[in-house]
């Protein structure tokens, strides 16, 4: 009793470090089952931190809201000013990149391509950290209650984030992409080398396995390759920064994460996926041929017939719609656009009918004017208000002038810009 | 007033209210999850926790109570975290431990012996932190010295600054 009492203390050290250990092995022979059964004490300690975290930003959230949207405006108008401009310039990028996307598509088809899409997200603002540089997890204002569930992708508009690790009743940990215990499946966008990334625990990230024979560029970007099941393809993941000799036969690659997770705030929890079969627009179903025939200049049997065909016979490259004066452009077709303002990237206007062909242009024979603002070049306008092979003049025009593919490019100056 | 004595140097033993108790823990928790979020590089250089441990565990001058205290806080500690529990609790339960059993013998008082009892802790937190993570659980861990001293220095001397602040909620025995 003397040495017990004597040695209480070691004793209690002893014991608690032992139950401590003992705990230890419990969850590490788990492990490799199920590493997540220790819920209910997690539970508790975030259920006692969180409710002050949530609670500090929303505090810190309106003071900055009312700061921002009621006394700092100063600036605002100019923004508002740019923002407009940028808005007509992703118009015009946007026009490029759905037909693009429809190209796509067709492709796919043709493939019997199946892909994920990001069919539904939860947004939740970032509360909380691990407080551990050894544990690179971070808290969101949403759980189970908002439809989050463990394994989601976690994501920002910028790239990938991370995964939902744990998910309590109205809170979320996520564990980044630069933890050591997470990893990616990854594809570089222009050699597509596939790879892993990884998180390390100085907090780098690289890419593993990729062997030390393959060329990887510095700056390429790395996008999800959709393999870990967790990440939907093509999400940026980052930008390759360095490249060395590794271990194995394995490059030694770091990776610049897409997202600033250092500085992270709003992200959005992807709560459902949709793999389907990409489908081909129906209406884009046209042949070679019929495309071609577009293009070319048609031989109506009668001028009667004609009228019909005049689709076929405007440029290309423009829009072709039959025009009449102060219509706006349009196009009948994505593809028909698309295809002939790549190919015709100085219009086809003056295109001159087939040696010997007695044949107008069909504009012109049938009394229609071109359109307003139909872009041309100035050989293209001087070719439009030239006489017709018909000795008709073309009226003329407020030639807002450029090559027709410029449409698509959201660099191209202004309309009234002559080139 | 009762009083302890240890090899016949007088020292105070101090206990906390309550609120105290639970509350500034609590806030060291929640102060080292909430500020990495605007301050990324606060985690790897401050361990509130350790300090708060360390402070309890001095001025308490009870060996199971110091222990009991790291105990606690470091297994919540582990809990905010993803890696297994019981990294931190058992590396804050020894320090907890060697604080008290320290407090005892010590005078702890003074800015200089807290810079330096803070420092040699850390160290010790460090270690069996390291120790216990790579032979336990396999964890693989990056060390550097610079960031290690670095993390020693500025808890020294932000313990000396928050054990001052901490030294208002004491009473007496």
């Amino acid at each position: 009793m003397d040495i017990l009492g004597r040695y209480r203390n070691l004793i209690v050290l002893v014991g608690v470090l032992f139950l401590q250990a003992l705990g230890l092995a419990v969850q590490v022979k788990r492990a490799g089952t199920d590493a997540r059964d220790t819920r209910l004490i997690r539970i508790w300690a975030v259920g006692a931190v969180t409710p002050f975290e949530r609670v500090l930003v929303w505090a810190e959230n309106s003071t900055g809201n009312l700061w921002h949207n009621y006394f700092y405006l100063r600036g605002v108008r100019a923004e508002n000013r740019q923002l407009k401009e940028q808005i007509e310039q992703m118009r015009l990028e946007q026009v490029r990149l759905s037909e693009d996307a429809a190209q796509a598509r067709r492709l796919q088809n043709l493939l019997g391509f199946k892909e994920q899409f990001v069919a539904k997200t939860v947004a939740a603002q970032v509360i909380g950290t691990s407080g551990s540089d050894l544990s690179r997890v971070v808290y969101i204002d949403k759980g189970a209650d908002a439809g989050i569930k463990p394994d989601m992708a976690v994501i920002t508009a910028d790239g990938i984030v991370g995964k939902v690790w744990d998910v309590f009743p109205s809170v979320a940990k996520v564990l980044l992409i630069d933890d050591q215990s997470s990893g990616v499946g990854v594809i570089l966008e222009k050699s597509r080398l596939q790879g892993v990334l990884r998180g390390t625990a100085s907090g780098e990230v690289v890419l593993e396995r990729v062997m030390s024979d393959e060329q990887v560029p510095l700056g390429e970007s790395v996008l999800t390759s959709g393999g870990d099941q967790i990440f939907p393809k093509g999400l940026p993941a980052g930008t390759i920064t360095k490249v060395g000799t590794g271990k194995d036969l394995f490059l030694n690659i770091h990776v610049k994460t897409a997202v600033d997770l250092s500085k992270l705030e709003e992200v959005l929890v992807v709560v459902q996926k949709q793999e389907r079969q990409a489908l081909a627009d129906d209406s884009a179903h046209v042949r070679a041929a019929d495309i071609l025939a577009q293009r070319l200049p048609s031989v109506p049997d009668k001028p009667a017939d004609a009228k019909p065909d005049a689709v076929a016979a405007k440029p290309a490259g423009v829009a072709a719609k039959p025009q009449t004066q102060g219509s706006n452009v349009t196009s009948p077709h994505p593809s028909n656009t698309a295809i002939g303002g790549a190919a015709s990237a100085a219009g086809t206007v003056d295109r001159k009918p087939p040696t010997g062909s007695t044949v107008k242009p069909l504009a012109a024979a049938t009394g229609q004017t071109q359109p307003q603002n139909v872009s041309l070049t100035p050989a293209q306008s001087k070719a439009a208000t030239a006489p017709a092979a018909d000795g008709t003049q073309q009226p003329p025009t407020k030639t807002t002038a450029k090559p027709a593919n410029s449409q698509s490019d959201p660099q191209a100056p202004p309309d009234d810009t002559p080139h | 007033m009762p009083i302890t004595y240890t090899s016949g140097e007088q020292v105070e033993v101090y206990r906390f209210s309550i609120p105290v108790t639970i509350g500034v823990p609590l806030l060291a928790l929640f102060t080292q999850a909430f500020v990495p979020l605007r301050f990324p590089n606060f985690a790897v250089y401050l361990d509130l926790p350790l300090l708060v441990t360390i402070f309890f565990a001095m001025a308490r001058r009870n060996p199971i109570s110091g222990l009991l205290t790291g105990c606690v806080i470091g297994l919540a500690q582990d809990m905010l975290g993803h890696n297994t529990i019981g990294l931190y609790g058992i590396a804050k339960t020894v320090v907890g431990y060697g604080a008290s059993s320290l407090g005892v013998k010590l005078d702890v008082e003074n800015a200089g012996a807290r810079f330096l009892v803070t420092l040699g802790f850390y160290v010790v937190h460090s270690a069996i932190y390291f120790w216990v993570g790579r032979e336990m659980v396999s964890m693989t861990q990056h060390g550097s010295w610079g960031v290690g001293i670095l993390s020693g220095l500025a808890n020294a001397t932000v313990g000396m600054f928050l054990y001052f602040a901490l030294d208002k909620f004491k009473q007496r025995t």
